[in-house]
């Protein structure tokens, strides 16, 4: 994969990946994650940025244990499907947690963390992960 | 409209084809189509591939495939619907035949994976899914899958048993097939023994990296007495191909495939037939849970009922519900862009009576072609004539 223009791909995402912004549509009210120019459900294209919470539950998971090239360091690390406090649903890592421990309706807070390093002089991508709550 | 029919077909044994290139695969079950079908020449080609660009860094099959297999100056063209590139070319062929534009139609399906190292294989793969919202975490194919399986056991009360039986099913039907990639039936107990690949989902819920090429020949029913019997003429029945959310996590629904459904009602509208009319179904089993969500997608189970008919045995040559007659992508193999084709020419093996694992009296089949994670879906009914 070219390098040069790797750092605009990504940091055309910072709001997304670092604070969770997604859309929230002004003529239906639907959020969604990320955000789209046309909304889903009503196909208006009047879409403002919407400020998710960060809380979620865990719908489903997995632990990836043969992953896309790129991801080796990090073997093995869980994915899971949450859903927001808001409603929609991202994927994401989750950090901080024993595989154990992971169930259907866990409680998750939002975090920034290390997603992936490119190699040697390559950028580095933070992003999203879910966590269990910090009582 | 003009009916079409699929009057020939070819295709290579899937496996690891270390000394032939994607060209060569090509070409050599092309070639084989048009000898089947007795044609010498043909208006036009569609190749089905999903990632020749990342995987041999070639692109532009039209023009290679059609070059090398001699065919002259005709139109040709890629059609990339992810894993369901292949059933996407073979509609986009017979839309050709049915509008009047073209007569004589070929459609190649081919994929050649092994060239690359397995890690950057997944990650090609991957590609089908939404690169900035899925790949981006560090998912793979099989880790989305395993997070459907994971949650259609739960919702349904299924055991990681119960979902090795799709595997098992295909395995004893692709040990018949001298094309399959893996020629002997396996026990849930191999399943179980196996690996994770990501949790739930262990290897052999899952179906292999392979290279591969098939080839079918699609012409009008008029034009196809040209060239051969009645014996050898399959009609196109019916299709419809519809598309999903291509990232998993904006699913309204995770356990039901919405694309199938919608592709399948408009293929039984156009056959004029339901589902209780077909013989046996060769649905897109990359998976274990696929399988499932597949039978149920297309109305051959009610939701949450597909892993029953596996545990009921409809799902052998021998029940109600046939599956995976050659032994799908499990066993036979899923070289991705030319799986649908694949599907095709043992559909045709099967109408025409020439299958090593015949459904008897078969008269219509079913091809289910998934790419994505259920994000675009071929659905085509085949008939005989």
């Amino acid at each position: 994969m070219g390098r040069p223009m790797q750092v605009a791909r990504y940091w055309r995402h910072f709001k997304e990946k670092y604070r969770l912004i997604g859309g929230k549509c002004k003529s239906c009210g639907h959020v969604h994650f990320p955000k789209r120019p046309v909304c889903p459900e009503c196909g208006s294209q009047e879409i403002e940025e919407f400020q998710f919470s960060g809380k979620g539950k865990v719908v489903s998971w997995t632990i990836v244990r043969n992953p896309p090239s790129g991801y080796e360091y990090y073997k093995p690390y869980p994915i899971a499907l949450v859903e927001l406090e808001e409603g929609p649903v991202v994927l994401a890592q989750l950090t901080d947690v024993d595989p154990e421990e992971i169930d259907f309706g866990m409680e998750v807070e939002m975090v920034t963390r290390k997603v992936r390093e490119f190699e040697e002089d390559g950028i580095i991508l933070y992003g999203y992960k879910f966590r269990p709550p910090i009582k | 409209m003009r009916k079409p029919v699929i009057i020939g077909v070819g295709l290579t044994p899937v496996g690891e084809h270390w000394r032939l290139a994607l060209r060569d695969l090509a070409v050599e079950a092309l070639l084989n189509a048009m000898e089947d079908a007795g044609v010498d020449k043909v208006d036009s080609l569609y190749v089905g591939n999903m990632a020749s660009g990342s995987f041999v860094e070639q692109e532009n099959l039209g023009a290679l495939i059609a070059d090398w297999a001699g065919l002259g100056n005709i139109p040709a063209v890629k059609v990339e619907a992810a894993c369901a590139s292949g059933g996407a070319a073979v509609q986009e062929g017979v839309k050709a035949v049915m509008s009047g534009l073209e007569d004589v139609v070929a459609v190649v399906g081919v994929e050649k994976m092994t060239d690359a190292w397995p890690s950057d294989a997944t990650r090609y793969l991957a590609y089908a899914a939404d690169a900035e919202w899925e790949l981006f975490h560090g998912v793979s194919f099989v880790a989305l899958n395993a997070l459907a399986m994971r949650l259609y056991m739960k919702e349904y009360g299924y055991t990681e048993e119960d979902l090795a039986l799709f595997a098992v099913n295909a395995h004893t039907n692709g040990a018949k097939n001298p094309y399959a990639m893996f020629k002997k039936p396996i026990t849930v107990e191999t399943v179980m023994k196996s690996p994770y690949v990501a949790d739930p989902l262990k290897l052999f819920d899952a179906s292999p990296i392979a290279d591969g090429a098939a080839a079918v020949i699609i012409t009008t029913e008029e034009k196809a007495k040209e060239f051969v019997d009645k014996a050898k003429m399959v009609e196109v029945a019916g299709m419809g191909r519809a598309i999903d959310t291509i990232n998993l996590a904006n699913r309204k629904e995770f356990l039901f495939l919405r694309a199938a459904k919608v592709a399948a009602e408009r293929a039984y509208k156009m056959a004029g037939i339901e589902v209780k009319d077909i013989d046996f179904f060769e649905v897109h089993d990359a998976f274990t849970v696929m399988a499932a969500l597949s039978l149920e997608s297309i109305g051959a189970a009610e939701r949450g009922k597909g892993a029953m008919l596996a545990k009921e045995g409809q799902i052998a040559i021998d029940g109600d519900y046939p599956i995976q007659t050659l032994g799908g992508l499990k066993a036979r193999g899923h070289p991705v862009g030319a799986t649908g084709v694949y599907q095709t020419v043992e559909a045709v093996w099967q109408l025409r009576g020439e299958a090593p694992n015949q459904v008897p009296d078969a008269e219509i089949g079913l091809t289910q072609n998934i790419g994505g994670t259920g994000s675009n879906i071929t659905v085509t009914i085949l008939r005989r004539v």
